[in-house]
């Protein structure tokens, strides 16, 4: 690959273009740098959509829905994780652009990681409803304003971008650690008073992998970009794992 | 680190915070008092506050290191096996050994 192909070509830095350098290759590659022109209104992920489609049709990066909703354009934007398509080039430091992959997460190529790991772990913290062996007799009456729904409320509307688990260091330091976005579905779900799984689940947040592994960092709260904070559910599922102890001691 | 690892390391810490505060706070008060080894010794032989006091300490901090330390090497220097947690047994009974050793000594000088 001629990394700097197109850098020596254009020579001189124009006025009205920006120096963007991508990460090319998988978990072994180096940067590769492109100029970009300009624009109004420009997102990170619109500087990654032309650079693929005027200047090398090979990168490889993932987005759909452009407007914040599907969480898959995420990308470590200057050192920081972030959604590319809500992420305007004006709101960035002045000076080069540098677009790594999501970190914690194998690279398939270029920008794009592959996020099984990461919904294998929401499978592992049983980030799924459980609605027991029978079916209730009549609806949940869940009130609006109780304790529990508005714990889950705090931590429902996650899109399961990665951003928090590319942003966790314990994730980095343990590569079996459930990650905060797994944590926090389990503990919307140790709120859902239909569940009937809460004991496995508690189980299976427990242990060397789960909640009580988090160092409080808050990296996840502090990047997370539904302003959701996992570190609280986290100290929810720590709370409730540690009542489950002592009422068994009881 | 499972629940009962967790409970036991916050439960130790909240008595360490406590015991530490007064260890640090009696060594400098007793120091600058301008006391001798002896006149120390001969204020905590056979005083049964000291020695409570201390074999509390001793055990909270026998529980407490090993629990940290266990994290650290687990995430730091990738040591997870079974062999993890034998050395950490051993490092509480060590730190247990050593601490009572010292307390009874200071106690029964």
């Amino acid at each position: 690959m001629n990394v700097h192909a197109r850098t020596e070509k254009t020579g001189s830095h124009p006025a009205d273009a920006m120096t963007v350098k991508v990460w090319r290759g998988d978990r072994v590659g180096e940067f590769q740098t492109f100029e970009v022109p300009r624009r109004e209104n420009q997102t990170v992920l619109d500087v990654v959509t032309e650079i693929q489609r005027s200047q090398d049709a090979t990168l490889s990066y993932r987005f759909a829905c452009r407007v914040g909703m599907c969480g898959s354009c995420a990308m470590v934007v200057n050192g920081r994780p972030r959604w590319t398509c809500r992420t305007r080039i004006d709101q960035l430091e002045q000076g080069t652009i540098q677009l790594e992959p999501l970190r914690n997460l194998p690279i398939v190529k270029d920008l794009a990681v592959d996020m099984a790991p990461f919904f294998e772990k929401w499978r592992s913290a049983h980030g799924y409803f459980e609605p027991g062996e029978n079916p209730p007799e009549d609806f949940a009456v869940v009130a609006p304003d109780s304790t529990e729904r508005q714990a889950a409320d705090a931590g429902i509307e996650c899109i399961n971008c990665g951003i928090c688990y590319s942003a966790c260091d314990v994730v980095s330091w343990n590569e079996d650690y459930l990650g905060p976005a797994a944590l926090n579905r389990a503990w919307t779900l140790v709120n859902d008073v239909r569940d009937r799984g809460q004991d496995a689940r508690l189980q299976a947040v427990s242990g060397d992998a789960g909640c009580h592994s988090c160092h409080s960092h808050m990296s996840c709260t502090e990047f997370c970009p539904k302003a959701i904070s996992p570190t609280f559910s986290i100290a929810g599922l720590k709370r409730a794992t540690s009542a489950r102890v002592w009422k068994r001691w009881r | 680190m499972n629940p009962v690892l967790y409970l036991a390391q916050r439960g130790t810490a909240l008595i360490l915070a406590v015991a530490v505060t007064i260890h640090l706070i009696t060594i400098i008060y007793a120091i600058r008092g301008g006391l001798t080894a002896g006149e120390i010794l001969a204020r905590t032989h056979g005083n049964r506050w000291f020695l409570s006091f201390y074999l509390i300490f001793v055990l909270a901090a026998a529980i407490h290191a090993p629990i940290g330390l266990r994290s650290i090497l687990r995430e730091w220097a990738k040591w997870r096996t079974r062999s993890l947690d034998m050395a950490m047994l051993a490092f509480s009974a060590l730190l247990l050994v050593l601490g009572v050793r010292a307390a009874l000594a200071v106690y029964l000088a």
